[in-house]
């Protein structure tokens, strides 16, 4: 046991468990794709590109994702072996947990606006 | 002074924000000030401030902060428990044309408050102490991963606690029932300031709770002993990891939610009104999101604590290791898909009901999983009757009554008949008092000896016991019976006089519960006195099974002088049947981390920052913020964040503690 102890201090740990090395180039790749993510949605807006708003918001959300994506690589350097994949573990459970609320409150929410609207929204029911 | 000045200096706290006109408050002012004034006279005369605050206030070592937490605890569980012990008063008062002796008014403050007091500022102490103190000693860790932070998180609690216990004589606190629902929280029906009081306490102790949260999981995560795979951690560590989980996963959704009420009450938005486009529905929905997890934060760390107690006391291992796990991730993952089943009859319809009444079913399956595994793990045990164990018996029989309960109210078509009624109360209470409080118990029992190398009285510990099981029972079983017969919550009066036999019932099992809680302090007086019979010198009292137990107690500051290696489940036993030899040299200095005085300094802010939003003192409220700034980006610059602990001083504790052991031999 006393040597077991001891070693204890020699660790075991692996220096290259998966820290992403950040580089300048990364860094620039990712303000440029951030900065061209950012400015198709503001043209969209200004400039009216597409024929209606609610595409136009559903575009918006699809560049958001995708900029969230950008973040998370190059800046948050995020990998799946980051950290012994404990970033991926918890990005995984992350989007569970973000998808189980606001998919269960759109869900719950539509149903109460069905069934609680005041009366004259529902005079086509008998 | 002209009004307008006075406005802009006290904001909208006058004269008349204090409660005069009531007698209770006005007595309790009295006992509480003599009370506190004996209290800080005798700190000041004994002069133990240096000493409090060198030693205590500003330390950063996780056992000190997780026993401070648990002084917090209970010290809230007497004002939460003075609130029940009023209500009771009332409600069996309350008949035949009588008032009861609390105005309206004043009723509705105190059932506001007991709530938010034993779920926030007595379980969530209670529940954040054990977990402090016990899991870097169960991991073979020094300290958790942030310890200046761990300061602070724990200040921020104790701030959210001073705001509260503020509402009680400066001003007023919610008269909304413990989740402020919207409309009636909203500033048009609720003007003064008790939902103000509600937020921010709320919020300046959420910081607190989601930053330990943080910590204990990166602690967990990263500090483990070499040989601890996670499969090999001790049980109460994997609960808590868990509900650190849900902590950081769900409190976010607490904290944006009062953000929008604040912003409702504060700047006139609309998110949860009536007109204009609000929902308070949507505040339902969302404050459940963050609540239903809240109910496993609190009652996983105590299935950790059970499962720990059961088998040290059986002597055996604990049976099914594996599925225990497994149940503790399954439980931590569906408890974020139940949450409606807090409001089946706001009419969401059938699907959405029946999908949330099948998954609240379906979390009874892994919590029987876990209830069946500590009887087997006693089956065939040689099981010891001491006062953890006697605390888990009395937790599996109760928590089986609740918990039957809770699937009943699961069906959609009986929540109908039973939702806001006494049986809801009563089935709540079942487990809450069942699981975490007898869960923090058992810790408090098993773990005492750890923290301060004495074992705690067995009469007084009995009397405790029994006072609190009975008075549970007598308590909470008619308020079952009174909720079947259609009795609702938070009721005043009573006009039905056959009504009244019950509740005289439930009022003196409160009273039994009181002897119980007065045994308990009596308990630790008692145990303090006879320390010296009640001494433990091996450190391992229990005959135990986990790291914790190998080290002195209480432990040294650095906890191990030479972190463990772990070979196997239940480490410390495993090192005990092969062997195991305290290393008695070959000591090093030891690396550990400073005391600072930041964490009370930015709690202290971040209290009068609330106190300041509550009442509308916005230079106040401005002046802490910026304060905060500038001492946040103070200690930023203070490099004396750590120092080692001379080999010298090592060896010296070391050598004291082999003496200890030779002698008890």
């Amino acid at each position: 046991m006393n040597t077991d102890t001891h070693a204890a201090h020699a660790g075991d740990h692996h220096h290259d468990d998966g820290h992403a090395h950040s580089t300048f180039s990364g860094y620039m790749l990712g303000f440029v794709l951030s900065v061209v993510l950012t400015a198709i949605p503001f043209w969209l807006v200004m400039g009216g590109a597409l024929p209606s708003k609610q595409i136009t918001a559903l575009v918006i959300m699809a560049f958001a994702v995708v900029q969230i994506v950008v973040h998370m690589i190059y800046f948050l350097h995020m990998s799946p072996k980051s950290e012994n994949g404990w970033t991926m573990m918890a990005l995984i459970f992350t989007i569970v947990m973000v998808v189980i609320a606001l998919s269960g409150s759109l869900w719950v929410m539509n149903h109460l606006n069905s069934n609680m609207m005041p009366m004259h929204e529902m005079t086509g029911m008998k | 002074m002209s009004p307008d000045l006075l406005k802009l200096i006290f904001g909208r706290l006058d004269f008349e924000s204090l409660p005069l006109h009531e007698p209770i408050v006005v007595g309790t002012f009295v006992v509480v000030a003599l009370g506190g004034a004996t209290l800080l006279a005798g700190l000041t005369y004994f002069r133990l401030w240096g000493y409090l605050w060198r030693e205590w206030f500003t330390t950063v070592d996780h056992k000190r902060i997780g026993i401070m937490y648990m002084i917090l605890g209970i010290v809230m569980l007497l004002r939460g428990f003075a609130d029940a012990l009023m209500m009771r008063g009332q409600q069996m008062l309350a008949f035949g044309g009588s008032e009861g002796y609390l105005n309206a008014h004043h009723y509705d403050q105190v059932f506001t408050a007991h709530g938010v007091i034993m779920i926030f500022f007595v379980a969530m102490p209670l529940v954040t102490g054990l977990m402090n103190y016990v899991v870097p000693l169960q991991i073979g860790a020094r300290d958790v991963s942030f310890p200046f932070l761990n300061n602070f998180s724990f200040w921020m609690t104790v701030g959210g606690a001073v705001l509260v216990m503020a509402s009680l004589f400066i001003g007023e606190f919610a008269r909304t029932g413990w989740l402020a629902y919207p409309p009636l929280s909203n500033i048009g029906y609720s003007p003064d300031v008790g939902v103000d009081y509600y937020i921010w306490a709320l919020q300046v102790a959420g910081v607190g709770t989601t930053l330990s949260g943080i910590n204990l999981i990166c602690t967990i995560v990263k500090l483990r002993c070499p040989g601890m795979t996670m499969m090999r951690m001790p049980v109460f560590t994997w609960t808590s990891l868990c509900t650190n989980i849900l902590i950081v996963a769900s409190f976010p959704v607490l904290t944006v939610v009062l953000a929008l009420l604040s912003l409702d009450r504060y700047v006139g938005t609309n998110f949860f009104t009536n007109d204009f486009g609000g929902s308070p529905m949507m505040y339902v929905n969302l404050i459940w999101i963050w609540g239903h997890p809240e109910v496993y934060i609190l009652v996983l760390p105590a299935f950790g604590i059970f499962s720990e107690v059961t088998s040290t006391f059986s002597g055996k291992r604990l049976f099914g290791y594996t599925s225990m796990v497994y149940a503790t991730v399954v439980i931590t993952i569906l408890s974020y898909l139940v949450w409606l089943h807090h409001f089946f009859t706001m009419g969401s319809g059938a699907s959405v009901n029946s999908f949330f009444g099948i998954t609240t079913m379906i979390i009874s399956i892994p919590t029987g999983a876990k209830m069946f595994n500590w009887l087997f793990t006693m089956y065939r045990g040689r099981i010891r009757y001491e006062l953890p164990m006697m605390w888990t018996i009395a937790f599996m029989l109760t928590f089986v009554i609740g918990g039957m309960t809770g699937v009943l109210l699961a069906v959609p078509p009986a929540d109908f008949v039973l939702h806001n009624s006494l049986f809801l109360i009563a089935h709540f209470h079942n487990v809450i008092i069942g699981g975490v409080v007898f869960g923090a118990f058992a810790g408090i029992n098993y773990w005492f000896p750890k923290a301060f190398g004495f074992k705690l009285d067995v009469f007084w510990g009995k009397m405790s016991f029994w006072f609190w099981v009975v008075g549970f029972y007598l308590a909470f079983m008619p308020l079952y019976v009174l909720g079947l017969m259609g009795v609702t919550r938070r009721l005043r009066v009573f006009d039905d006089p056959s009504l009244q036999i019950w509740f005289i019932i439930a009022a003196i099992g409160a009273l039994f519960v009181f002897i119980g809680i007065l045994s308990m302090l009596m308990q630790f007086a008692v145990s303090l006195l006879k320390r010296e019979q009640l001494k433990d010198v091996t450190g391992d009292p229990w005959n135990a099974r986990t790291l914790e137990w190998a080290t002195s107690s209480p432990p040294p500051d650095y906890n191990f002088a030479f972190t463990p290696v772990v070979h196997d489940n239940d480490a410390w036993w495993d090192m005990k049947k092969r062997g195991y030899q305290r290393p008695l040299t070959g000591f090093k200095p030891i690396h550990m981390p400073s005391s600072t005085g930041t964490g009370v300094i930015l709690a202290g802010f971040a209290t009068a920052m609330g106190f300041g939003l509550i009442w509308y003192i916005w230079w106040l409220a401005a002046a802490s913020f910026i304060a905060m700034l500038v001492v946040g980006i103070g200690h930023t610059f203070n490099y004396h964040r750590d120092f080692d602990i001379p080999a010298e001083d090592v060896i010296r504790t070391e050598d004291a503690r082999t003496k200890l052991l030779a002698g008890a031999k």
